[in-house]
C-alpha cells in the first residue's frame, strides 16, 4: 500500500485530482452564493428585497433553484439536433471550468502551474463560443439562431482586444505564467500592474488604468453581460441562444456563464490587482503556519474576486444595452486601436525606459 | 459545357416578434422581414385582445358603459372615462360643477403621470436598462393608492360620471397628493440621472424612428408623437376642456422627432403634470361645493337626500335601472389622453343606450406607422421604436 502511494504517478494523479475537485467544489459553492449576491445587488439597486424566502436571508435560494432546474423535464424541440443540442451546454460548462486549472489562488495553490497559463486561459475562453453557437444552431429555431450568430461575432471581436491588453501585462511581468505574474506584483500596492507594476514604472499608471478599464469592459462583453448581453437580449431575442433550453441543460448554460464571469473577475485580479497580494509586504506571514498563510492570501484573492463580481453586478443593474452595430463599432474601432496603442506604449517603456 | 447553376431564390429571414415576446407590450404580433439584422418590413398583427367593446356598449346604458373605458388603456383609466363623460355631457348639455372639474383635471394628470412613468421606464427596459421600471413602479404604486382612495379601485376606477365625479375627495387625500407631488420631481431627477445622459441610452434612441412634421400629420398622430416632432398640439391648450385654462403649464416640444425627443417630452410632461397637480390641490383647498351635477335627471341624488325625499328615491331608481335618455344626435368629444387624442364619437337615437359608439384610440394610428418607421433600422431598434410609440393593447384592440 505504502509503495502504491509512493509511486510518483499515483501520488501525482491523486494530488491533481484532489486539487481539481477542491477547485471545482469551491467554484460551484461560490457560484451558488455569488448568484444570490448578483440577484441581491440587482435587487438593491432596484429598491427590491431580492430572494429572501429560502433559508436565512434567502441564502439557500441557489440550491432551491438548482433542484428546481434538475427536477424539471428536459424539453428538446422536435426539429432540434438532439446530440448537438445536449452537447452544447456540456461544452460550455466544461470549458468554463477548465480555465480555472491555471488560476493561482495562493503561492503554490494552483492545479496546473502552466508556464503559458495566459495563453491557455485565452484559448479556453475562445472555445467557449462553441457552446453558444452549437446551442443556437441545434435548436433549429430563429431567435436562438440569431442569438448564436450575434454572440459568435461579439466574442471574437472582444477577444482581440482582450488579447492585446493581456500583452501589456505580459510585457510588464515578462512571463506568461500566472503565478509569476502575481509574484511580480508582491510588496506594496504600487507594485500592482494597474499602477504600472513598481514605483519606477509609475509613468505607466495612466496606460495601465486604461488597460484595466478596457479589460473590465471587454470581460463584460466576453461573458455576455449587460450592456453587451446581445446574444440573450431579452427585449429583442427573448433569451437568445437559450430560448429552447429548459431544465438541466439550461442550468448548465447558466452555471457556465457565471463560472466564466467569476473567472474573468479572477483574471482582472490576477492581471491588474496583484492576485493574492494584499497590497502591503507579507513578511509577517513567514512566522505563520504555511497553510494558514496561504489561506490568508487565498482569502485576499477571493475578496478581490468578490469586489469585481460586485462591479459586474452593478453594471448589469445600471446600463442599457448596446445595439449590434454599436457593439461592433466599439470593439473594432475604439477598443482595438486603443489597445494597440497601449501595447506600443508599454513595449516602448520596456525597451527604452529606465527599467530596460 | 457546364450547365449554369440555377439561381437559388433568396428567402428573407422572417421572424415572429410576439405575441409572447417580452418587448411586445402585451399581445402585439409583428411579422418582421429581416435581412441579417436590418428590418425590411414590419407587419403588425392586431386583434389578440379584441373584446368587442364598441358593440357591447350598444347593449348597455350610458352609466353601465363607463367601466368599459377603464379597460381600454388600462395604464391611465380615468382619462378614457373622461372622454366618454364629456361626450355624454355634450349630448345632454350638462354643466360640471367647478370642484368636479378640478378633481377631473387632477386625476387626468395623475393618469398622465401613471402612463408616462410606465412608458418611459419600459422604453428604457426595451433598450436594456432594467432598473428604471422598478423605480417608476414604486411611484405608480403610490398613484394607484390615490386612485383607490378616491374611488375604491386601483385600476378600474369608474370614477368620472356624466356631470362630474362620483364622490368628493376627502381633504386628507388632497393633502397627501400635494405632498407626493412636492416630492415627485426628485424621483424624476433620479430616473433621468440614470438614463437621460447615459451614452448607451442616447446611442440607442437618438435618430431612431424619426418622424417628420408632415409624416406626423399625415399619419394621424397625436399626443407626444406629434409634439416630439415639434408640432405644438395639445388639446388641453388648443381646445381646452374642463378648466384647463385656469392652470399654468407648458407644452414640451421635441425637435427631431426621434425616440429620444419623445422620451424627453414625456419626462418633461410628467414635471408639467406635477405642476398642474399642485395647482389643482391648491384650488381644491379653496373651492368647495358639489362635485357632481345637481341635475338629478342625469346624476344620482345624494344618499342622505334619498332617505328624506321620495322624489330623490325615484330618481335614483330610474337612473340605476333605466338610466337617462339622451337626445338623438351625434357628438364627438376628445381629451388629451397621455398617449394622444382619445376621442369618443357617440350616435344617439334618443334611447338610454348609445346607438353606436366609435372610440378613437391614439395608439392605433401610431401602431399603423410601425412599418415605415422601422424600415432600414436594426432589429434592436424595433423594440426601441415600439417602446417610444407608447402602445397599450387594451385601447388598440378595444
Amino acid at each position: 500500500m505504502q509503495a502504491f502511494f509512493a509511486n510518483p504517478a499515483v501520488s501525482w494523479t491523486l494530488l491533481t485530482t484532489g486539487g481539481i475537485l477542491l477547485v471545482v467544489i469551491w467554484v460551484l459553492l461560490s457560484l451558488a452564493f455569488l448568484l444570490l449576491a448578483d440577484r441581491k445587488i440587482w435587487a438593491g439597486v432596484q429598491m427590491r428585497k431580492g430572494p429572501n424566502v429560502v433559508g436565512p436571508f434567502g441564502l439557500l435560494q441557489s440550491f432551491a433553484d438548482f433542484f428546481k432546474f434538475v427536477l424539471k423535464e428536459i424539453v428538446i424541440p422536435a426539429g432540434a439536433d438532439k446530440v448537438v443540442f445536449i452537447l452544447a451546454p456540456l461544452i460550455s460548462l466544461i470549458l468554463a471550468f477548465v480555465g480555472w486549472a491555471v488560476v493561482p489562488f495562493a503561492p503554490g495553490w494552483v492545479v496546473s502551474n502552466l508556464n503559458v497559463g495566459i495563453l491557455y486561459l485565452l484559448a479556453m475562453s475562445s472555445l467557449g463560443v462553441y457552446g453558444i453557437i452549437m446551442g443556437g444552431w441545434a435548436s433549429n429555431s430563429k431567435y436562438p439562431f440569431l442569438g448564436a450568430l450575434r454572440s459568435a461575432a461579439q466574442m471574437v471581436s472582444y477577444e482581440v482586444s482582450i488579447g492585446l491588453i493581456i500583452i501589456t501585462v505580459i510585457l510588464l511581468a515578462g512571463s506568461m505564467n500566472l503565478s509569476t505574474i502575481v509574484e511580480k506584483q508582491s510588496g506594496w500596492i504600487w507594485n500592482w500592474n494597474v499602477f504600472g507594476g513598481g514605483l519606477n514604472n509609475l509613468v505607466l499608471l495612466p496606460v495601465m488604468v486604461v488597460a484595466m478599464g478596457m479589460f473590465y469592459i471587454s470581460a463584460l462583453a466576453e461573458t455576455n453581460r449587460p450592456p453587451f448581453d446581445l446574444p440573450e437580449a431579452e427585449s429583442e431575442l427573448v433569451a437568445g441562444y437559450q430560448v429552447e433550453y429548459s431544465s438541466t441543460p439550461y442550468l448548465l448554460f447558466m452555471v457556465a456563464e457565471y463560472s466564466n464571469i467569476v473567472l474573468m473577475c479572477a483574471m482582472i485580479s490576477v492581471l491588474f490587482f496583484g492576485g493574492w497580494n494584499p497590497g502591503f509586504p507579507t513578511d509577517f506571514l513567514s512566522s505563520w503556519h504555511p497553510f494558514a498563510a496561504n489561506l490568508f492570501l487565498a482569502l485576499v484573492f477571493y475578496a478581490k474576486i468578490c469586489f469585481w463580481f460586485f462591479m459586474f453586478a452593478m453594471a448589469k443593474a445600471i446600463v442599457p444595452r448596446y445595439r449590434y452595430d454599436q457593439l461592433m463599432r466599439l470593439g473594432w474601432k475604439v477598443f482595438l486601436p486603443t489597445s494597440l496603442v497601449l501595447v506600443a506604449a508599454v513595449a516602448a517603456w520596456r525597451v527604452f525606459g529606465p527599467a530596460a | 459545357m457546364v450547365p449554369a447553376i440555377p439561381e437559388t431564390p433568396v428567402r428573407k429571414f422572417n421572424i415572429n416578434f410576439g405575441p409572447q415576446h417580452p418587448a411586445a407590450h402585451g399581445v402585439l404580433r409583428l411579422v418582421l422581414e429581416l435581412d441579417g439584422e436590418i428590418v425590411e418590413r414590419v407587419d403588425p398583427h392586431i386583434g389578440l385582445l379584441h373584446r368587442g367593446t364598441e358593440k357591447l356598449m350598444e347593449a348597455r346604458t350610458y352609466l353601465q358603459n363607463i367601466p368599459y373605458f377603464d379597460r381600454l388603456d388600462y395604464v391611465a383609466p380615468m382619462n378614457q372615462e373622461h372622454a366618454f363623460c364629456l361626450a355624454i355631457e355634450k349630448l345632454l348639455g350638462v354643466e360640471v360643477p367647478i370642484r368636479g372639474q378640478i378633481i377631473r383635471v387632477l386625476y387626468s394628470e395623475i393618469g398622465r403621470i401613471l402612463n408616462h412613468l410606465l412608458n418611459v421606464t419600459t422604453q428604457a427596459m426595451d433598450v436594456g436598462a432594467l432598473t428604471p421600471p422598478l423605480w417608476g413602479f414604486e411611484e405608480r404604486e403610490k398613484l394607484m393608492v390615490f386612485y383607490e382612495r378616491a374611488c375604491g379601485a386601483r385600476l378600474h376606477s369608474n370614477y368620472f360620471r356624466p356631470g362630474g365625479v362620483h364622490q368628493d375627495l376627502p381633504p386628507e387625500l388632497v393633502e397627501d397628493i400635494d405632498t407626493w407631488a412636492k416630492a415627485f420631481p426628485k424621483i424624476c431627477d433620479d430616473i433621468e440621472g440614470l438614463i437621460t445622459d447615459n451614452r448607451i441610452f442616447k446611442q440607442r434612441n437618438v435618430d431612431i424612428g424619426v418622424v417628420s412634421k408632415e409624416e406626423a400629420i399625415s399619419w394621424g398622430f397625436s399626443g407626444v408623437m406629434v409634439r416630439g416632432s415639434g408640432i405644438a398640439w395639445d388639446l388641453r391648450r388648443s381646445q381646452p376642456y374642463e378648466n384647463y385654462n385656469d392652470f399654468e403649464f407648458d407644452i414640451p416640444l421635441g425637435k427631431n422627432g426621434d425616440c429620444y425627443d419623445r422620451y424627453l417630452c414625456r419626462m418633461q410632461e410628467m414635471r408639467e403634470s406635477t405642476k398642474i397637480i399642485r395647482q389643482a390641490c391648491e384650488m381644491l383647498r379653496k373651492t368647495h361645493g358639489p362635485v357632481l351635477s345637481e341635475d338629478n335627471k342625469v346624476a344620482p341624488p345624494r344618499r342622505a337626500e334619498m332617505k328624506r325625499s321620495m322624489e330623490a328615491l325615484i330618481h335614483h331608481f330610474k337612473l340605476y335601472t333605466e338610466g337617462f335618455k339622451t337626445p338623438a344626435g351625434e357628438v364627438y368629444a376628445c381629451v388629451e389622453a397621455p398617449k394622444g387624442e382619445f376621442g369618443v364619437f357617440v350616435v344617439s337615437d334618443g334611447t338610454n343606450k348609445p346607438y353606436r359608439c366609435k372610440i378613437r384610440a391614439p395608439g392605433f394610428p401610431h401602431l399603423a406607422a410601425m412599418d415605415w418607421m422601422n424600415r432600414g433600422h436594426q432589429l434592436a431598434d424595433v423594440s426601441a421604436i415600439l417602446g417610444s410609440l407608447d402602445i397599450v393593447f387594451g385601447e388598440i384592440d378595444r
